[in-house]
């Protein structure tokens, strides 16, 4: 059973400028004990569809489909019950979270408070302790719980943001850009922890990224979104081998494969930008962009299709075998 | 999006491109700026006093205002229907409105020569000691530092005393040189904030020498700034004057709202119930402190660079 | 050999050379940084050098003092054979030659200066002639046609990609020998990050403009670069053309980077422990032998040259410039593969 469901979900931002369709119609689930990827760039709308999981988006944008966690609606939950499900339930790691801590406050206490608000029977001595034990699963000495954020390097802070996420034991964990503003090195090693924090603990991981190679190597299953679409979907090392959607393989040719002699001074990439959400063109957004677009794409109304067992693409081309893998 | 310039392959001259440019920047500040209807309303008010200090000798002629023609008033009389005493005498016998009007003169006058003052200083200390490290700048640093804590009354009679005659003159440059600190402590933080990105960088390395990049970079991205808090030392300036107006340190020839107060205290006027000499002068001194308040605030939400607008 | 690096060995002056370079900091806690601890630099005429490391491993600050804008401590910076003078004349003089674009588009341009301006800053800052047509052309050849259209915009209103274009436009303006950049497309869009390279390629194809490219990313070094350099902790430790350091890596800390690449499937990943140290406290010996995998798995011990690690410092790489026809080495700094001189 997926522990995350998110079905036919749509969120439409409403600023002085008119509507802006940051999210449309995207269908993604996330079992327990998966990591799952989602790859975009800017206005793709990955970093809203998180928000949509916790409600965390702004009073005035308006939302459609269904986000199930663990089989509950997160649009019907009262006030109440959404209280205790952020954090709860689902946690985020959110993006440049290297800043979120509080400068002038010791890390334990910081890792404390989310246990103590969230579970009423907790002591301090007892959340102190699972402090300590978080800390050791994300591989920092328990000392750390008495240091200031100031004292920590960034690939330490990030992962006292994964522990702080862990704190209540939720069933799903979304990170967003977890790796940006990392070394690789240590990139590396934060993708190897949370892989493994998601198959220990049996958790549903959602983590998103621009950086299509972060995803590679440690999710299950990859979505790339495009315009607040998800373009393709399929299991990881499938996708990447064999990837379908034009957009796709354009993303892949930014990331080149050393040591295969086509790539080397034959930089590739598409021309023109990503398009803005509130601005999109007709039929398939990527038509303007797209090396294998023809008359047909420019009103054409795509869907998600299979091209091949577990994989999906939306592509009249690919559907239609032309430019299949 | 702003206009492209060229039109079937025409190739602009520089000069058109800035005025163009100055063009399409003015509207979009005043379309802003008219958002704000307390901004509007201090608008509104300052323009109603420069109008008064323009007309001031064209609506009471110049002889309301001698003490030896108005030997024959009455004194403290209370308002009647003849315009020129709408708000009857003061203490000598001359007409209030006439004082009141020409009261506004010495007020913007020095309020805003003075700020300019204030502001120039303010800002060339500000960006120097915030670019310069090292002893110059430090030492720009405790400058002002100094200047902030000094005793604002003491210093100005002690200047007042020391530069001779009381002459209006003399009270700008002494306001002048008391008010900078304040816009020079503001101007350091933001040429720090902005010496921090990295297009000073770039300008460095394009071969910009120091004067360079604090004239084309930090300057433009301080002048909004700058320039909403001017106007907010206006309304500081015009208080101080008044107050030394009230203590008798002005130049006595000169009809200031702070003197009026001051003849009002000092003839009692209050025991005889003359409200139409104590109030409305005060009244006067709160509106145009006000107007530039309101303006003042305005500006600078308008004005704020982290919006990135003009 | 492809021919880009056939016509770099025909022209082979050399523009920019760094002698013996070091250049200290004050740590944040006390202390000095060695951010930059003895370099060698060679760049010649058209050549594109990718310089690769993680963060604090000087590349930054080799980059910035290159330009300039640091000073050694020790060691000079030569440009066309003459060392740098950090004199207000003579420095502006050699800023019309070398130029930068840096990470962030967005941040690297006045947010109050049009595109014109930006781009003119640099001819107005040399009091150089024909303003217009040099801003005309610089814009072009950064791929932004026709350029009227863009000399009224304003950065914010451009995409991430334009900004680029325009800060590097702004350097073309001056007719420089050299452009450095520093991970000129990390804050692009990964789609959006082709066209500004193979800008860069074409800048050099027409110019000959040399470019030294500051950068963590291997994959982009693997698409433009002829030679690569990579540095840990303020040192070579490894150089050579592009294809022979990456598809045949010969120091330790090069193999590591390459093998959390994700692009390399199949390749098991060699994931070091910790985090880069602090360039106020160098470990004694190699520097690297904390974290080196040959030293944790007993490689080092076996050839007989642990006690070396600990011990000695590998020498220092000299700059690699070929002589007549020979062809650049391939060298890295590791006992393992130069044995120390026993005693």
């Amino acid at each position: 059973m997926a522990v995350l469901d998110m079905r036919d979900v749509s969120l439409t931002y409403h600023p002085a400028e008119g509507p802006v369709p940051a999210v449309r119609g995207v269908n993604l689930s996330v079992n327990a004990g998966e990591v799952v990827g989602v790859a975009g760039e800017s206005g793709c709308g990955k970093s809203t569809l998180i928000s949509t999981v916790l409600r965390l988006y702004p009073k005035s944008a308006t939302v459609d489909g269904e986000v199930l966690i663990d089989g509950e609606n997160v649009f019907d939950m009262k006030w109440n019950r959404m209280r205790a499900v952020r954090w709860g339930e689902a946690a985020v790691v959110f993006q440049g979270a290297l800043h979120s801590l509080n400068p002038i406050q010791r890390i334990g206490k910081q890792l404390v408070e989310p246990i103590l608000v969230h579970d009423k029977g907790a002591t301090e001595a007892s959340a102190m302790k699972k402090v300590q034990g978080l800390l050791e699963q994300v591989g920092l000495p328990a000392r750390h719980a008495n240091a200031y954020p100031h004292q920590l390097s960034g690939g330490q802070k990030q992962r006292i943001m994964i522990a702080l996420a862990l704190t209540c034991d939720p069933k799903v964990l979304l990170c967003d850009e977890p790796t940006t503003a990392l070394d690789v090195m240590v990139q590396a090693q934060i993708l190897d922890l949370l892989k493994s924090i998601a198959v220990e603990r049996s958790m549903g991981m959602l983590i998103i990224s621009h950086d299509l190679s972060v995803l590679s190597t440690n999710c299950d299953r990859i979505a790339i979104m495009y315009a607040g679409q998800v373009v393709e979907q399929g299991p990881a090392l499938d996708l990447f081998q064999h990837p379908a959607h034009p957009y796709t393989r354009a993303l892949m040719g930014a990331f080149p494969t050393i040591g295969d002699g086509e790539s080397r001074y034959a930089p590739s990439g598409l021309p023109g930008d990503p398009p803005f959400p509130g601005d999109l063109p007709s039929g398939c957004s990527f038509h303007p962009r797209c090396p294998i677009a023809t008359d047909e794409c420019t009103t054409a109304h795509v869907v998600l299709e299979p091209v091949a067992p577990g994989r999906d693409a939306a592509c009249i081309h690919v559907n239609q075998g032309v430019g299949a893998p | 999006m702003s206009a492209d310039v060229a039109e079937a392959g025409e190739i602009p001259s520089v000069r058109a491109i800035r005025w163009k440019r100055r063009k399409v920047a003015t509207t979009r500040f005043i379309r802003a700026f008219s958002q704000h209807g307390p901004g509007l309303l201090g608008v509104g008010i300052l323009l109603f006093f420069v109008v008064v200090a323009l007309l001031a000798p064209v609506l009471f002629p110049r002889e309301l205002l001698d003490p030896n023609a108005a030997l024959s008033n009455p004194v403290y009389a209370p308002p009647s229907s003849e315009f020129d005493f709408w708000l009857g005498t003061e203490d000598l016998g001359r007409s209030v409105l006439a004082e009141l009007a020409w009261g506004t003169r010495p007020s913007l006058v020095v309020g805003i020569l003075a700020s300019i003052m204030a502001m120039i200083i303010g800002t060339l200390v500000g960006i120097a000691s915030g670019h310069f490290r090292g002893l110059f700048g430090g030492s720009l640093e405790r400058l002002t530092d100094w200047f902030l804590v000094l005793p604002f009354i003491p210093t100005v009679i002690v200047l007042q005393a020391v530069l001779g005659e009381t002459s209006i003159w003399i009270t700008v440059v002494v306001l002048g040189i008391t008010s900078w600190p304040g816009t020079a402590r503001l101007v350091r933080a933001q040429t720090l904030s902005v010496e921090a990105r990295p297009y000073i960088e770039r300008a460095k390395v394009l071969g910009n020498g120091d004067w360079a990049q604090m004239v084309r970079h930090v300057l433009p991205n301080v002048m909004p700034l700058v320039i909403a808090n001017t106007t907010l030392t206006v309304a500081i300036v015009i208080l101080s004057m008044t107050t030394l107006a009230f203590l008798g340190l002005l130049d006595p020839n000169i009809i200031s709202w702070g003197g009026m107060l001051d003849a009002a205290d000092a003839t009692g006027a209050a025991a005889q119930g003359a409200w139409w000499f104590l109030i409305p002068p005060g009244l006067c001194v709160i509106g145009v402190v006000l107007a530039f308040t309101l303006i003042g605030r305005t500006l600078e939400v308008v004005l704020n660079p982290r919006l990135g607008s003009n | 050999m492809s021919s880009a690096a056939e016509s770099v060995e025909e022209a082979a002056e050399t523009v920019v050379e760094v002698d013996d370079l070091t250049v200290t900091f004050e740590g944040r806690e006390g202390g000095t940084a060695r951010a930059v601890d003895g370099v060698n630099l060679a760049m010649r005429k058209g050549e594109i050098i990718a310089m690769v490391g993680e963060s604090g491993c000087g590349k930054t600050t080799l980059a910035r003092t290159i330009l300039g804008l640091e000073k050694p401590a020790a060691g000079r910076v030569l440009s066309h054979g003459e060392p740098l003078q950090y004199g207000g004349r003579a420095l502006k003089a050699y800023r019309k030659n070398i130029q930068l674009v840096l990470q962030d588009p967005t941040g690297s341009l006045n947010p109050r200066h049009s595109v014109y301006e930006a781009v003119a800053e640099g001819p107005r800052t040399h009091g150089m002639d024909d303003e217009t047509g040099r801003v005309s052309r610089a814009l072009s050849m950064a791929g932004l046609r026709p350029p009227e259209r863009f000399y009224l915009r304003y950065p914010h209103e451009l995409s991430g990609g334009q900004r680029q274009r325009v800060v590097i436009a702004g350097a073309l303006a001056l007719d420089p020998d050299v452009i450095i950049a520093d991970e000129p497309v990390s804050s692009l869009d990964a789609s959006v990050r082709g066209e500004i390279l193979a800008l860069m390629l074409k800048l050099r194809e027409d110019l000959g403009l040399t470019l030294l490219v500051v950068t963590h990313d291997l994959g982009l070094a693997w698409n433009i670069a002829d030679r690569i350099v990579v540095m840990y902790l303020g040192r070579v430790v490894e150089q050579g053309p592009t294809e022979e350091v990456l598809n045949n890596p010969q120091h330790p800390y090069t193999r590591a980077l390459l093998s959390v690449v994700p692009e390399m499937h199949g390749t098991e990943q060699i994931v070091l422990t910790g985090e880069t140290p602090d360039p106020t406290k160098i470990p004694n010996g190699c520097r690297f032998h904390p974290r080196c995998q040959e030293v944790r798995n007993g490689v080092a011990e076996k050839a007989g040259v642990l006690e070396a690690c600990t011990s000695i410092s590998p020498a220092i790489l000299s700059a690699q410039i070929p002589v007549g026809a020979a062809e650049l080495g391939h060298d890295a700094a590791c006992h393992l593969v130069t044995p120390p001189p026993t005693a």
